[in-house]
């Protein structure tokens, strides 16, 4: 990759305070029924005030550090540098409690929403990753929680389902539509329309509505800064060249991006799935409350996503992506269900770590661009290893069984 | 308030009814929900419409619940379109206005300005597009309004007093009252909220008010209009349509939603 020279707006951040209307360039905004309008001008007042408190924010620090496990470190992989030639360094957010890097947008939107005096959460889910995420954040501070899955998807995570009820939650299985996460998210609003007076609806991605793209990337940037200062010392000073996150909704991509955007030259790769590839097969359009690069037919119905990976399995992606790709900023890039299974085994022999198949897209990405010298020997190369692969290790079984 | 504008299309046939002392009713179905949706359209203007609500199906219909969603997923199934939904519209004269429902993709995708346009040439006197809230209209009012295509948009009971003016300031045709906080769906009762936003809309606009959202039953209809100028009557008409009540069904229901509201 070679460096270019960095696109930057006006007067602004990169990737800054998109302001009232929520726009990031034409992306954004707040397509939502009027009655969810004043709750999400509520929870934007409120998301403004408490990140400008420093006793919110010392009091979410001190969370993600004595309970969460903050921060996570970085890892130098030699064995697996030595075999693809560039030098990769991973971000441990699978060492996050829960597994993933989701427990650091919960736990912010958790706290927000008592701060509102909002006593329950509802949420979506698709793997249930963010379900339990939220299940946990729920029984940490003592909220009642209900999280809406695809019924195809309670199906394919059974034991996601059992550790939400465990953890005291309900889970609601949806069945309207294609029964998968994008009809999880719109049961998910529905029944916030219904609910809203007591309920915080906590998103699990950067998407939806203005304030969470937004709220939901400031709550994750904790990867993005930690990352930063940890390369550094790492590098002696120097920033890594290439930055890597696979992108569902693009929380993970957001947060340790969010690092990186504005002062430093790294550049920075977003990979989809395949098969739900919003910026490489995708149009604008508008749902789920923003508009962003949509997977949709010529009439604007929207199509399914399908990966091996339930987590990145939805047909768009945050609008601020959408915007970082317009603005050149990063590059939207998608990786195959067959390089990924390689990668996550690649990735467990050379380094002993097993990654959620989310983020071996990641891998699966950086494997590629070493061999095909899109990414020349001796770069160093940053990957947001987003979440463990424990609840995948049955589904790769399958897989690879299927293989032989 | 509606200051010196020249009422369109919509507004001035909902004005008229409802000056000559009618109750408003504007039932609503999903476009290319069967083969026969067309001829239930004629029949529900033949029982006493004032004006219909055609739904264009989308595939995440949010603010819809399931009776709405699923006649949205069986049109879809029967390859209906949007522009297949307005090219049948424009063959049909039923003498009452028409105003279609359909989500913002929808219109993202066909274009503003083609949408307009071919609302207008379909006969389409206005548009009601539930997850494109105020501030969002714009670009699409800059199209609808020279085409004389009405942008209805909705006041919710958690709309707080202040945004009312601006909501009902910027709403064509009528104002779309939510009756509750919730999706589309029949309610065995009418919610408290939908006499008090009829009461709250009213007081902040002269254009027609009409509730929706939770109206299912004749008496239903005319409690709230004691308040209201008229009543948008959907999931119920819906369901019947989909057990397969036919256009004589259709008839039968929005002619007892009439006797209801003609009889205060
Ligand atoms: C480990 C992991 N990574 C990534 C994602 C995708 O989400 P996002 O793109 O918001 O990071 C998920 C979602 O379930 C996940 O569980």
């Amino acid at each position: 990759m070679t460096a270019r020279p960095t696109p930057r707006p006006a007067g602004g951040r990169i990737m800054g305070d998109p302001g009232p209307t929520g726009r990031f360039g034409s992306f954004g905004g707040r397509f939502v029924p009027e009655s969810l309008v004043p709750a999400c001008l509520e929870l934007e007042a409120a998301f403004r005030s408490a990140w400008a408190d420093p006793a919110f924010r010392a009091e979410l620090a001190a969370i993600l550090h004595h309970y969460g496990g903050r921060p996570t470190p970085v890892t130098e992989c030699a064995r697996l540098s030595a075999e693809l030639g560039v030098r990769v360094l991973l971000k441990r957010e699978d060492l996050a409690h829960t597994g993933s890097h989701k427990l650091n947008n919960v736990v912010g939107q958790g706290l927000l929403a008592r701060r509102m005096g909002k006593h329950r959460l509802i949420a979506e889910t698709g793997a249930g990753q963010h379900g339990v995420a939220t299940a946990t954040a729920a029984a940490l501070l003592g909220m009642e929680c209900v999280v809406y899955m695809g019924e195809v998807d309670t199906r394919r995570q059974e034991l996601n389902v059992f550790r939400m009820e465990l953890l005291g939650a309900e889970v609601r299985a949806v069945t309207s539509g294609s029964r998968t996460l994008k009809d999880a998210v719109n049961e998910a609003l529905r029944a916030w329309v219904a609910d809203v007076a007591d309920t915080h609806y906590c998103l699990g991605s950067v998407m939806g509505p203005h304030p969470y793209p937004w709220m939901v990337r400031e709550f994750q940037r904790v990867i993005g800064e930690e990352a930063r200062g940890q390369c550094r010392e790492l590098l002696g000073g120097s920033d890594p060249d290439v930055v890597v996150a696979c992108a569902g909704g693009g929380s993970n991509a957001a947060g340790i991006f969010a690092g990186f955007a504005d002062d430093s030259d790294a550049g920075l790769v977003a990979v989809e799935a395949a098969g739900g590839a919003a910026l490489t097969a995708g149009i604008p359009g508008v749902l789920h409350g923003m508009r962003s690069a949509l997977l949709q037919d010529e009439a604007g119905q929207i199509l399914e996503a399908e990966s091996i990976s339930a987590g990145l399995d939805y047909p768009g992606i945050g609008p601020e992506h959408a915007h970082l790709a317009e603005l050149g900023r990063a590059r939207y890039v998608a990786a195959g269900d067959g390089a990924v299974l390689d990668a996550f085994q690649l990735l467990a022999r050379t380094e002993g770590i097993l990654p959620a198949l989310e983020s071996a897209h990641a891998v699966a990405w950086v494997v590629a661009a070493a061999a095909s010298g899109e990414l020349a020997p001796g770069t160093t190369v940053l990957i947001n290893l987003s979440g463990r692969g424990d609840k995948d290790v049955a589904q790769v079984r399958d897989l690879l069984r299927g293989r032989r | 308030m509606t200051g010196a504008r020249a009422p369109g299309t919509l507004e001035a046939a909902l004005r008229a009814r409802r000056d000559a002392g009618h109750k408003l009713l504007v039932p609503y179905l999903t476009g290319g929900m069967d083969d026969g949706w067309l001829l239930a359209l004629e029949a529900l203007a033949g029982a006493g419409a004032d004006a219909i609500e055609v739904g264009i199906p989308f595939s995440d219909p949010m603010i819809d619940g399931p009776t709405v969603q699923e006649a949205s997923l069986r049109a879809l199934g029967r390859g209906t379109t949007p522009d297949g939904v307005l090219a049948d519209l424009s063959r049909v004269d039923v003498g009452v206005p028409l105003v279609v429902m359909t989500y913002y993709n929808v219109v993202y995708r066909a274009g503003h300005e083609r949408l307009a346009g071919l609302l207008h040439a379909s006969g389409v006197t206005g548009a009601i597009i539930p997850d494109l809230p105020l501030e969002e209209t714009g670009p699409w009012a800059a199209a609808a309004d020279p085409a004389d295509v009405a942008t209805v948009l909705l006041v919710a009971p958690s709309t707080p007093e202040d945004r009312i003016g601006a909501v009902c300031a910027r709403s064509r045709g009528f104002v779309y009252a939510v009756g509750r906080m919730g999706v589309t769906g029949e309610q065995t009762e009418l919610a408290a909220s939908a006499r008090e936003v009829a009461a709250r809309v009213r007081a902040a606009t002269d254009l027609p008010v009409c509730v929706g959202i939770g109206v299912s039953t004749p008496e239903q209809a005319a409690t709230v209009c004691q308040v209201a100028d008229g009543v948008v009557v959907g999931s119920a008409l819906v369901r019947r349509l989909l057990e397969g009540a036919g256009p004589e069904g259709a008839a039968e229901f929005v002619g007892s939603l009439r006797r209801a509201l003609d009889a205060g």
